[in-house]
C-alpha cells in the first residue's frame, strides 16, 4: 500500500490499467487545448493585454499627463478635471495615493491608447462594472489600447493594496454615445 | 509514558525507539517529540490565524464591518503570515518527519537540528507576528515593494524558513540513513515519495524567498536604494505560488495515505502515481506567473508559457492523481466486500470517520472548487477580469483551506493515536468536526468567487466607498454574497476551533493507546472481508471501477462547461489591445 514500500519491487514493469491510461490521454490533449486557447485568442480574439511598456520616471509620467489634461479639460467634477480627448488619441491617467487622475470622458466604439503609471506605490486600475482589472506599477508606462463598448459611467476602483487611504481611492470614466 | 522505550540499532546508531503496536514499526522518539512540537505550533497558530479569519470576513460583510479600517489591514496581514506561511509549513515539517523517519523505520537524522529549525521557525514567527501587531508592517504578507514594513518584518520570515529549509534537509537526511542501513526494502513508500516532491519544491522556493527577502530586508535598514517593483514580484511569488505545489504534493500524499490506513487501499499503479508527483517537480516553471498576469513589463511569450506550467503538465499530473485515489479507495471498497452497484463502495465508507470524511471532502473541494477555478484563474486573458477580485482569495481558500488544511486535520486524527497514543476524546462531536469545516471552508470559496465576479476586490476595507471623492455603487448581490461569505466564515471558525480543541483535549486528556486499543482509536473502518479480485494491482484485468469513471466524467463536465462560460464572459468585454 501506498505507506509501505512497492509490493512489487519492479513497479516500473507492470502495465498501466486501461481506464486510467484513457484518462491520462484524456487530459493531457485537454491541456493541450487549453494551451491552444490562450494562444489562438492573441491571434484571433478581442480582449489580449497590450505588451507595449516603456520605463519612465514618476515626474515625467506625471509631466506628460498635466499637459494632457491641460489640453483636453472640458469641464470640472467633484473638483478634479474631466479630459475629453478626440478619439484615437493618446490617453493618460495616472495613479496616485489615493486618486486616479484624471477623470476621462470617452467616446463608444473609438479606440484610445491609453496609458497607465503609478506616481508612488503599485495600483490595480479596476475598471468597475465591466471588470478590467490591470496592475499598475511605478517606473513603468503600460500603454493599453481600449475600446469601450458600453456608455456610461464608470468607476476606476483601486484594487492593489495601497495603505491606508486605498479604499478611497476612486477615479471615473464616462463614455458617451 | 505508556510505552516504555528501548534502546536498540535503528538507522545504524543506537536511539531510543518504542516499538508502535499497529504496525511493528519501530517509532525513533526523538522524532516522535519533533513531530509533536511541529504539530502543536502549527495548531496552535491555525487557531490564532483563524480568528484573524474570522475578522477579517466579519469586516468585509458590510452590515457588521467590525473593524475599523487600519485594524482590518493590520489583521488581514496577521492572517496570511499565520495561516498560509506559519501554519502550514510547521504542519509540513511535521509530514516530512513522519513519512522519512516513522514510516521507513529509521532514526531521523540529526534530532539536534532538527530542534534548532524549530527553535529559528518559532523565533521568527513570533518576531513576524510581533512587528505585525506592533501596527507599523500592515504590507499584507506579500510586502509588495515600495511598501515598506519594518525590518524585523522581513528578518521574521527569513529565520522561519531558514528553519524550515533545515527541516527539508534533515527529512532528506533520514532518506540517506534510512536507505544506507537497508531498514526498507525496495523502494520508499508513495506517500514518502510525496513527501520528497514536496521536500525539493520546498528547497528551491525556500531558496527563492531568500533571494528576494534578503534584500528587501536591507532595503528596510537602509543599505539598499531601490528595489524593482517587477522583479520583486516575480521573486517573490516563485516562493509564494510555487511552494503552493508543496502544499500540493503533500496533501495528496495524506490523500493516499489515510486510505492506506483505514481501508487498506493501494495505488492502482504505482508508476503513473510517481509520475504524476515527478510532474509537480518538473513542470513547477516560475509559477509566479499566476500572480503577474496583467503587470506591465512581461511579455505574453512569458506569461502563456508559465502560467499554463509548461502545456499544463502540472495540472495534468493533479489530474492523474483525481482519477487515481477515488480509484484507489473504490478498488479497495469493492475488495472489502461493497461490490454492489455502482457506488455502494462510496455510500460505505466510513464517513463517520473524522479521517476519512476530512479526506474525501478535501479531495472533492479541492478539485471541484479550487482545481478548476485555479486554471480559469490562471488563463492568461481570463485573468483581465479577475485579478485582484475576491475571486482570487476565493479562489485559493477552496485550494489551501479546503483542501490543504482539511487534509491535515483529517491525518491529524490518525496522528493522535499513532504519535501522541491518544484516544480522540469525544468521538461523536469529531465525526462532525470536518463537515462544519468542510462546508464553511467551501462557502468562504465559493462566496468570495461570487463577489471576485461582480469585480468586489480583494484586500479593500469598504465597498461603499463612503470616504472616497468619488463613489461607485457595487450590485446588492455584491453585499449578499458578502453577507454569506461571513455567514460561512463563523461556519468555518466553529468547525475550526472544534478542531482544535478536539484535538488539544485528545493530545492533553485523551485514554492512553497500546496494543488493545489501537485500532479503536483509528476510528471507524468498514468490515474488511479481503477478497481475491483486488490482490494483485498493477494488472490491467483484475479491475473495474465504474464508480470512479463516472465522478471523473463529473468533473471533467464540470471543468470543460466552466472553462468555456467564462471564455464567453470575456469575449463580451470591452476590446483591449
Ligand atoms: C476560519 C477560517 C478562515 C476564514 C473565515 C478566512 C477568511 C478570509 C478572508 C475573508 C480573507 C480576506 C479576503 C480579502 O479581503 O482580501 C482571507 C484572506 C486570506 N486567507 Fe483566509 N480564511 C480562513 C482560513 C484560512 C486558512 C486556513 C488559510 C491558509 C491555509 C487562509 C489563507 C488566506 C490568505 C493567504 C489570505 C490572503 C491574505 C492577503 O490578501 O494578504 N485562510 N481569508
Ligand atoms: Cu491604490
Amino acid at each position: 500500500m501506498a505507506l509501505t514500500s512497492p509490493e512489487s519491487k519492479i513497479w516500473w514493469n507492470l502495465p498501466i490499467g486501461r481506464a486510467e491510461l484513457v484518462w491520462i490521454v484524456i487530459a493531457f490533449f485537454w491541456g493541450v487545448f487549453m494551451f491552444g486557447m490562450m494562444v489562438w485568442w492573441h491571434l484571433e480574439g478581442n480582449q489580449n493585454l497590450s505588451n507595449e511598456v516603456y520605463r519612465i520616471s514618476p515626474a515625467k509620467f506625471e509631466e506628460r499627463t498635466e499637459a494632457f489634461t491641460e489640453k483636453y479639460t472640458v469641464r470640472e467634477e467633484a473638483g478634479m478635471p474631466v479630459a475629453k480627448p478626440e478619439p484615437g488619441a493618446e490617453v493618460y491617467m495616472l495613479s496616485r495615493l489615493w486618486e486616479w487622475w484624471p477623470i476621462l470622458e470617452l467616446k463608444k466604439g473609438q479606440t484610445y491608447r491609453l496609458h497607465l503609471s503609478s506616481l508612488d506605490w503599485q495600483h490595480g486600475f479596476s475598471l468597475q462594472p465591466v471588470n478590467i482589472n490591470i496592475q499598475v506599477h511605478p517606473g513603468l508606462e503600460h500603454v493599453v489600447t481600449l475600446t469601450p463598448t458600453q456608455s456610461g459611467e464608470f468607476s476606476v476602483v483601486c484594487n492593489e493594496f495601497c495603505g491606508e487611504g486605498h479604499h478611497t481611492m476612486v477615479g471615473r470614466i464616462h463614455v458617451v454615445d | 509514558m505508556s510505552v516504555t522505550a528501548e534502546t536498540g540499532i535503528i538507522g545504524g546508531i543506537a536511539a531510543k525507539f518504542r516499538t508502535c503496536p499497529a504496525t511493528g514499526l519501530k517509532v525513533d522518539l526523538a522524532a516522535e517529540r519533533l513531530i509533536k512540537a511541529n504539530a502543536v505550533a502549527a495548531i496552535v497558530f491555525l487557531a490564532i490565524g483563524g480568528v484573524f479569519g474570522l475578522l477579517v470576513a466579519l469586516t468585509r460583510w458590510q452590515a457588521v464591518h467590525l473593524l475599523p479600517s487600519d485594524l482590518f489591514y493590520l489583521v488581514l496581514t496577521a492572517h496570511g503570515l499565520d495561516v498560509l506561511l506559519v501554519w502550514i509549513i510547521f504542519f509540513e515539517i511535521a509530514v516530512l518527519y513522519f513519512a522519512s523517519a516513522i514510516l521507513l523505520n529509521c532514526r531521523l537524522a540529526t534530532p539536534r537540528i532538527a530542534w534548532v529549525a524549530f527553535g529559528l521557525m518559532m523565533v521568527g514567527a513570533l518576531l513576524a507576528n510581533i512587528t505585525v501587531l506592533q501596527g507599523e508592517a500592515s504590507v499584507m504578507f506579500t510586502s509588495y515593494v515600495p511598501l515598506k514594513a519594518p525590518p524585523n518584518f522581513y528578518l521574521g520570515i527569513i529565520l522561519f524558513a531558514v528553519g524550515a529549509l533545515l527541516g527539508c534537509f534533515i527529512f532528506l537526511g533520514t532518506l540517506v540513513i534510512a536507505k544506507e542501513e537497508k531498514t526498507y526494502e525496495g523502494s520508499i513508500p508513495l506517500v514518502t515519495f510525496g513527501a520528497l516532491t514536496a521536500c525539493i519544491i520546498a528547497v528551491f522556493t525556500i531558496a527563492s524567498g531568500a533571494i528576494i527577502l534578503i534584500p528587501t530586508w536591507l532595503w528596510s535598514l537602509g543599505y539598499i536604494s531601490h528595489i524593482d517593483t517587477v522583479m520583486y514580484k516575480l521573486v517573490w511569488w516563485a516562493m509564494g505560488h510555487s511552494s503552493q505545489q508543496i502544499n500540493m504534493a503533500a496533501q495528496v500524499a495524506i490523500w493516499y495515505a489515510i486510505p492506506a490506513i483505514l481501508l487498506g487501499a493501494k495505488p492502482l499503479s504505482e508508476k503513473v502515481s510517481r509520475s504524476a508527483f515527478l510532474m509537480y517537480i518538473l513542470f513547477l516553471q516560475l509559477a509566479s506567473a499566476h500572480h503577474m498576469l496583467v503587470e506591465p513589463g512581461i511579455s505574453s511569450e512569458w506569461k502563456v508559457f508559465n502560467t499554463s506550467y509548461a502545456i499544463y503538465l502540472a495540472v495534468l499530473g493533479s489530474m492523474i492523481h483525481g482519477m487515481s485515489i477515488p480509484g484507489a479507495i473504490e478498488a479497495a471498497q469493492r475488495g472489502n466486500g461493497f461490490t454492489n452497484g455502482v457506488f455502494e463502495w462510496l455510500r460505505r465508507a466510513p464517513w463517520n470517520n473524522p479521517a476519512f470524511a476530512g479526506m474525501f471532502l478535501s479531495l472533492v473541494l479541492f478539485g471541484f472548487l479550487g482545481g478548476i477555478s485555479g486554471v480559469v484563474l490562471g488563463t492568461e486573458q481570463i485573468n483581465i477580469m479577475l485579478h485582484n477580485t475576491l475571486y482570487v482569495p476565493g479562489h485559493f481558500h477552496a485550494t489551501v483551506v479546503a483542501g490543504t488544511t482539511l487534509a491535515f486535520m483529517a491525518i491529524t486524527y490518525l496522528l493522535v493515536p499513532l504519535i501522541f497514543q491518544r484516544e480522540i476524546i469525544w468521538p461523536k462531536l469529531a465525526k462532525w468536526q470536518p463537515y462544519l469545516f468542510g462546508l464553511g471552508a467551501a462557502g468562504i470559496s465559493l462566496f468570495m468567487m461570487g463577489a471576485g465576479t461582480l469585480g468586489v476586490s480583494r484586500r479593500h476595507w469598504d465597498i461603499t466607498f463612503s470616504d472616497a471623492t468619488l463613489s461607485f455603487d457595487y450590485p446588492p448581490a455584491a453585499f449578499l454574497m458578502l453577507g454569506l461569505n461571513g455567514m460561512s466564515a463563523i461556519l468555518a471558525a466553529i468547525g475550526g476551533g472544534l478542531f482544535v480543541v478536539i484535538i488539544v483535549a485528545s493530545v492533553l486528556f485523551g485514554k492512553k493507546v497500546d496494543a488493545s486499543n489501537i485500532v479503536a482509536a483509528l476510528g471507524p473502518t468498514p468490515q474488511k472481508q479481503m477478497s481475491d479480485a483486488v490482490k494483485s494491482y498493477g494488472n490491467a484485468g483484475t479491475f473495474h471501477l465504474p464508480g470512479t469513471y463516472i465522478l471523473v466524467a463529473i468533473f471533467f463536465t464540470a471543468f470543460v462547461l466552466y472553462y468555456f462560460v467564462n471564455w464567453k464572459y470575456l469575449s463580451e468585454l470591452w476590446q483591449l489591445g
